[in-house]
């Protein structure tokens, strides 16, 4: 088992026809994503990397039964491309887009309310990497040789830092169940704790590396879940000790500005809850075995 | 992004927040023409940067003649004011607002701010104002009034009027205080604001609410859709070497150290930081130069850090989705080639066609320390600095 996706989902790109979006998706394609089309308005009735291209979403996902898309849409479309995904019954929607304006996002939320707690959408992003299940599937950017199949699930805000932890994993021969990007915004979709629990559910991973950093609360709130609820191991890294407070480091939501969002406050707090803490991001390949064994 | 008081309440005033009566200066001479025009018997000279606390720094003079006006004037512009937000270097006075001075009869806080938690806007109020909201809080946690706002439907009045109450305005002054938070939340969605604080607010001897200070950031993500915004940021703010990088399309954050860091992805910037700081170094920089590292960019990202002349060694750490290494190791040649910087350069490349990469930075033989592993890299940056120090 993996979590969200395996090589048998259908997909859906949203914005395919755009350059990064066809990259990508042949991309997917060799890795054995199961991507059954694309959606661009207006370019509906047409073929792009081998796959049919519709006007809207409902229509793509009427003929393909998709249930899971992969939004490529620019920032000032984005969240709509969001939103139709929600609204045509999409059960995962990883959105890679960077620079959603934060009240976009505010507004994706308050529309996602629309829907039972139990049939609303899992949004995945924005501005993340993307979700893999290693020798599966995947809908993202990751380059996928450097991960392996394995026990070990990968839930992080950044992109390259969960590259990082994969291959140093995969350089002690540790592979990966599924790896989840929950993207460097400020409001973002899915959360740490979401994850936490369909890894924890998950028959085949066997402990959770958790990458945080700077900034919000969900680092925190998972911590305290995986101590209330959790059986399996969490492996936990703060990037981010050294950033000044108040300032924006890169990703938007990288930013101290209340109290419990510094790299120091929520190492200190995920120790207190049992999570196993990485002190260095060189340190992910010496740590997780030592888990794995216990 | 950051804009100045003057601005902000230029933009508050517009949706029904009272100001006093103020006017832009950018010499001693216009200043006093400011102040006659205003009338009065007493202005307020304040220093327009981009920063809070400005008053504990000097920055804010009141005046009680035109003389008074023109010698405070003469003394702010050009100065660097340094408060405990701006760093050692401070920030530049260029412009100075002049305001009609308001003698408050108590002062209040009030600010709108995005609560991550609760993926809303939220209102923040509280009946002490004139100081910043973190000592409000430490002083007294239960001083501070918190709504968040449905954002389906928006700030209510009886939301406002909870708020108002809560902060012990008298009854006469609800009404303005309802206007003038619906008014904030209004501006707030419609200009994409991040935070909005109007500290402080000012409740007046004839029963007014006049904000005395106010500031306003935006949203630098939602900027495409204001142009009348965009052509409020201010250059000579913002440090010379982010500003820089904005230009470029590089996110830079400028640090004391003096080992300069090109590093792909945001958090493996922040980590790689957080190595040489483990390591015994002081990064001078934080950038992220994102996805595409094209050679263009890395050239971009060299010029820039190599222009901070802090820098004693340069660490590139580059692990990403979408480039090939190869690709990278050519922007490194070619940015040594034409740039022959003077330090030291440790290259770590991580990923794809690995092996070519390095290769390539071999072959070059332009002088890089290569690292295999992030320790490698953090150990060898710092090495290098002090090799370069020697």
């Amino acid at each position: 088992m993996s979590i969200i996706l395996d090589e048998t989902t259908p997909v859906l790109v949203q914005g395919i026809t755009g350059r990064i979006a066809t990259f990508h998706t042949t991309e997917m394609l060799e890795y054995g994503t199961n991507v059954m089309g694309g959606v661009t308005p207006g370019r509906g009735g047409s073929t792009h990397c081998g796959v049919p291209v519709f006007d809207t979403m409902k229509q793509a996902v009427a003929a393909t039964e998709a249930t899971a898309s992969v939004v490529f849409v620019p920032p000032p479309f984005a969240a709509d491309a969001i939103m139709e995904a929600a609204d045509a019954g999409i059960e995962y929607c990883v959105c890679i887009t960077e620079g959603i304006p934060v009240q976009d996002m505010i507004k994706v939320k308050r529309y996602q309310r629309r829907y039972q707690h139990a049939s609303r959408m899992c949004l995945i992003g924005p501005n993340c990497a993307g979700v893999i299940s290693p020798g599966r599937a995947m809908m993202g950017i990751m380059p996928p040789h450097i991960y392996q199949r394995g026990p070990v699930g990968i839930v992080s805000r950044s992109g390259t830092l969960g590259y990082e932890a994969a291959s140093q994993l995969k350089a002690v021969g540790i592979g990966v169940s599924t790896s989840v990007g929950i993207g460097g915004d400020p409001i973002n979709g899915s959360s740490f704790l979401d994850h936490l629990k369909r890894f924890e559910a998950d028959g085949e991973t066997e402990a959770i590396v958790m990458i945080g950093e700077i900034g919000g609360l969900q680092e925190a709130q998972a911590a305290q879940y995986a101590r209330d609820h959790m059986h399996k191991p969490v492996v936990g890294y703060i990037a981010g000790l050294t950033a000044p407070k108040g300032r924006t480091m890169g990703h938007a939501g990288a930013i101290v500005s209340t109290v419990g969002e510094s790299a120091a406050e929520k190492v200190e707090l995920m120790r207190e809850c049992g999570v196993t803490i990485v002190k260095l991001p060189s340190d992910f390949g010496t740590t997780v075995p030592k888990v794995l064994r216990r | 992004m950051e804009i100045h008081e003057y601005q902000a309440k230029a933009i508050l005033a517009d949706y029904g927040v009272s100001i006093p009566e103020g006017g832009l200066a950018y010499s001693p001479e216009q200043a006093t023409y400011r102040a006659s025009e205003i009338g009065g018997e007493q202005w307020v000279v304040k220093a327009q940067i981009h920063s809070g606390a400005r008053g504990q720094a000097g920055g804010i003079k009141l005046c009680s003649d035109e003389r008074e006006v023109w010698e405070a004037a003469d003394e702010l512009l050009g100065k660097r004011l340094v408060t405990p937000q701006t760093g050692e270097r401070g920030r530049g006075v260029y412009r100075l607002y002049v305001e009609a001075a308001v003698s408050a009869e108590r002062e209040i806080y009030l600010g709108f701010v995005l609560d991550r938690s609760a993926e809303r806007v939220m209102v923040v109020a509280s009946a002490v104002g004139g100081m910043a909201i973190e000592e409000i809080a430490a002083a007294d946690p239960n001083a501070i009034v918190r709504v968040n706002v449905e954002p389906a439907v928006g700030l209510q009045a009886f939301e406002a009027r909870e708020i108002a109450f809560a902060v012990g305005l008298d009854a006469s002054l609800v009404p303005q205080a309802v206007q003038m938070m619906t008014g904030c939340y209004r501006v707030f969605g419609e200009l994409d604001a991040t935070m909005l604080e109007i500290n402080p607010l000012a409740v007046t001897a004839d029963r007014r609410l006049l904000a005395l200070d106010a500031k306003m950031t935006f949203d630098d993500n939602a900027l495409f859709r204001h142009q009348d915004v965009s052509e409020l940021r201010d250059k000579s703010q913002e440090d010379p070497r982010e500003r820089t990088a904005v230009d470029r399309g590089l996110s830079y954050v400028g640090l004391d150290g003096n080992i300069g860091c090109i590093i792909n992805g945001a958090g493996l910037a922040m980590a790689t930081l957080d190595m040489i700081k483990h390591a015994g170094g002081e990064p001078a920089n934080f950038l992220d130069i994102g996805g595409g590292a094209s050679p263009e960019r890395v050239l971009k990202a060299f010029r820039l850090v190599l222009s901070d002349d802090n820098v004693e060694a340069v660490l590139v750490n580059i692990f990403a989705g979408i480039n090939r290494r190869d690709w990278v190791a050519e922007g490194v040649v070619q940015a040594l080639q034409q740039l022959d910087p003077s330090v030291p350069v440790v290259v770590r490349l991580s990923g794809t066609n690995v092996e070519e990469g390095r290769r390539i930075l071999a072959e070059a033989d332009v002088g890089v320390v290569t690292a295999d592993s992030l320790a490698e890299a953090g150990t060898r940056a710092v090495a290098a600095t002090e090799r370069s120090a020697a």
